[in-house]
């Protein structure tokens, strides 16, 4: 697999990046492979340290993301799906584990590298309201990373700025303006645009459409779809859209509680959802189709806290299924057909 | 038919420095006792200008320039402040998107229920209390009477939004209009607020206006639907026939732009959208305001204004083309009259 011709190859560093790519053998496959993360943040009653409370909202997370898919991690809010994806960034600094980005372990490389490498990796946030400067002009937000990473000279940015206003269906004279003269959409579309100026492999997107209406989130899908096989980008979409997430994403891994639960095609999750919290979840969605039988899982009981969860297996206490063994051990994700992972011991012996 | 509320002509506008926003704009429908109607919108549709229009809420620059809100028969737009007042949590109630900015952070929970309850009825504290309790049973808080001492912050999301509707439902009211209950909750705790919500409904013998912007939220719950652009009611249907044969061509983009399960063996697909965003309400397009971003637009559609048509006793849709809405060579046709 290729990567698509960067737009700025008359740039002396970009340039060489280049040779340095099509000397170094094929892409693998897997283009980032997350092993054992974990992200502990402290909490609570904690006086001079004593007694400290660990807040565990990432606890042993594994999961792989291939070349040109996106993979969808949805989960309720507290279960450490936006932690995941700022710790594979390393916009926060994980407690333990490893992310491998194209072969290479991001969290033991060195300041100067990682910034190298973050021009591979980038992120759109839910809020196209507060993610961008309201004193900044649209184009010098766009030009922003450039400029940071010293690429191109100043016209040659400029031209930049417009081709990617373009890509994102916006006009080019737009780069005068402020983000307040936007509407939402628009917003998340300058918002995609700054993601895109350095030609990154990888987007992390943190519900990117969570806060628009119907209409315009589906705009910004489509949007987000049609780059990805124009550029060839590889998304990690975190959500809890679950039918936005079914509809994008190759493969779906569920959260709950700093743990995946269940990984497998999209196709296979929404289909035959094995984990008993990934069935509650889905028999929850409201449909639009008033005349639809509805077979709801309910779940007792509210979601324990990410400091003190519960021994075994995480989701027992609001388990229907849950037995007495599921108290003492914890179990892992098994493989129980090709590409679907499940972690219940009930379900998946 | 036993209307608890109707509401004939309704103009909500904000007078601002801009100009006269015309938020809502000669808007009418009815609740039949009993039911709950939905309306439904994106953002900036006018459904909680609406709303707070009928709980005499609007603030300065928003004034209520026309219409009549007859709540059993009586007309709350001439109804005085202080007949407002005693209305407002009693009679009618309401319940908002997030709890925890509707809640005072200072006072337990069970004091606040217990407050609301005081503000309507002569009891005394401690019967207040007990009253207050009872509605947490009500609506299912487990262990109410420790949970009564408890402060808004030391609830979840969802227990938050229960303590909501055991004070909206502490006076008995009869119409309930809740603003987004679910919209800031996760989906399984949406489920469980949606249920209590319909078996409450029973329980009480509430009629309810629901605003929501989620279609699905509407089908599992709404009797009838109002679907709102720029100020206007554009449709007015029971729901199954809303969802079945949407008879507006913006209802019809907004059903069709949500994503759904793909069939078996089917390569993802592009989503259908809506092209082009919601206009500006000091801009307004000539006729109708849905124009500009409609599939089925025709000349006639621009000139003068498009009425809400009656399509049957029970159908309305502010559409001179509804009978073609849904036809899809009509759209390829105008597509091609379009370019």
């Amino acid at each position: 697999m290729k990567r698509p011709e960067p737009k700025l190859v008359n740039n002396k560093l970009e340039a060489k990046e280049l040779m340095m790519q099509d000397s170094t053998p094929r892409m693998p496959e897997v283009l980032i492979e997350v092993k054992n993360l974990k992200k502990y943040f402290p909490a609570g009653d904690g006086w001079f340290g004593k007694g400290m409370d660990v807040v565990k909202a990432v606890d042993d997370v594994s999961f792989t993301i291939r070349q040109g898919e996106t993979f969808g991690l949805v989960g309720e809010s507290g279960c450490g799906k936006s932690t995941t994806g700022r710790c594979i960034l390393r916009l926060l600094e994980p407690t333990a584990g490893a992310v491998n980005f194209a072969g290479q372990d991001l969290l033991s490389v060195d300041s100067a590298n990682l910034r190298r490498l973050r021009r591979d990796m980038q992120i759109i946030f839910q809020d196209p309201y507060s993610a961008l400067n309201p004193r900044m002009r649209v184009g010098q937000i766009i030009e922003e990373p450039l400029t940071i990473h010293r690429l191109g000279a100043k016209a040659e940015r400029r031209d930049r700025v417009a081709e990617l206003l373009k890509l994102v269906g916006l006009d080019p004279s737009h780069a005068e303006r402020y983000p307040h003269e936007f509407s939402g959409g628009q917003r998340q579309r300058i918002g995609i645009a700054r993601a895109l100026a350095l030609n990154p492999k990888f987007i992390v997107c943190d519900e990117p459409v969570s806060a628009l209406d119907v209409s315009v989130q589906a705009q910004v899908v489509n949007l987000l779809q049609d780059l990805q096989e124009q550029l060839h980008l590889t998304y990690l979409f975190i959500s809890h859209g679950l039918s936005v997430v079914e509809h994008i994403s190759t493969r779906v891994g569920i959260m709950y509680l700093g743990k995946l639960v269940e990984v497998a095609t999209s196709e296979e999750i929404f289909r035959n959802p094995l984990h008993p919290y990934t069935r509650a979840l889905l028999s929850a969605i409201p449909k639009p189709e008033p005349d639809e039988k509805r077979n709801r899982l309910k779940l007792t009981g509210e979601i324990p806290t990410p400091i003190n969860p519960p021994s075994g297996c995480r989701f027992r206490t609001r388990c229907a299924m849950a037995e007495g063994r599921c108290a003492e051990v914890e179990q892992q994700l098994v493989e129980v057909s090709p590409d679907h992972f499940v972690a219940c011991m009930v379900v998946a012996p | 038919m036993d209307n608890i509320l109707e509401i004939k002509g309704l103009s909500t506008y904000f007078h601002t420095r801009a100009g006269v926003v015309k938020a809502v704009d000669d808007v009418s429908f009815a609740i039949e006792r009993g039911s709950t109607v939905a309306l439904v919108g994106e953002s900036g549709s006018g459904k909680s200008v609406t709303s707070l229009s009928v709980m005499r809420l609007v603030q300065p620059p928003g004034e209520i320039v026309a219409g009549e809100i007859l709540f059993n028969g009586k007309d709350l737009v001439k109804a005085s402040e202080a007949a407002m007042r005693r209305l407002r949590g009693a009679a009618i109630a309401m319940i908002f998107q997030d709890p925890m900015t509707s809640l005072n952070p200072v006072y337990t929970v069970g004091d606040q229920i217990a407050e609301a309850i005081r503000q309507h009825e002569k009891l005394p504290k401690s019967a207040a209390w007990t009253k207050a309790i009872a509605m947490m049973q009500r609506v299912k808080i487990p262990d109410a009477e420790r949970r009564a001492k408890d402060y808004p912050h030391q609830l979840s999301g969802g227990m938050r939004q229960r303590v909501m509707i055991a004070m909206a439902l502490s006076c008995n009211p009869e119409l309930l209009i809740a603003d987004e209950p679910t919209t800031a909750l996760d989906v399984t705790i949406q489920a469980e607020i949606l249920e209590l919500l319909r078996a409450l409904k029973d329980d009480f013998e509430l009629s309810m206006l629901l605003i929501t912007h989620d279609l699905g939220v509407v089908a599992e719950t709404a009797d009838r639907v109002e679907v709102m652009y720029a100020g206007r009611i554009i449709e007015d249907a029971p729901v199954r026939d809303l969802f079945h044969q949407p008879q507006h061509p913006y209802t019809e983009g907004l059903l069709r732009s949500v994503p759904k399960l793909r069939e078996v063996g089917l390569k993802r697909r592009r989503l259908d959208t809506i092209e082009g965003t919601v206009p500006n309400l000091l801009a307004l397009p000539d006729g109708c305001k849905f124009a500009p971003r409609c599939a089925y637009k025709i000349a006639d559609c621009t000139t003068g204004e498009i009425p809400l048509i009656s399509i049957r006793a029970d159908r309305r849709a502010r559409c001179i083309r509804y009978d073609a809405v849904g036809d899809e060579a009509a759209r390829t046709q105008t597509r091609k009259q379009q370019a």
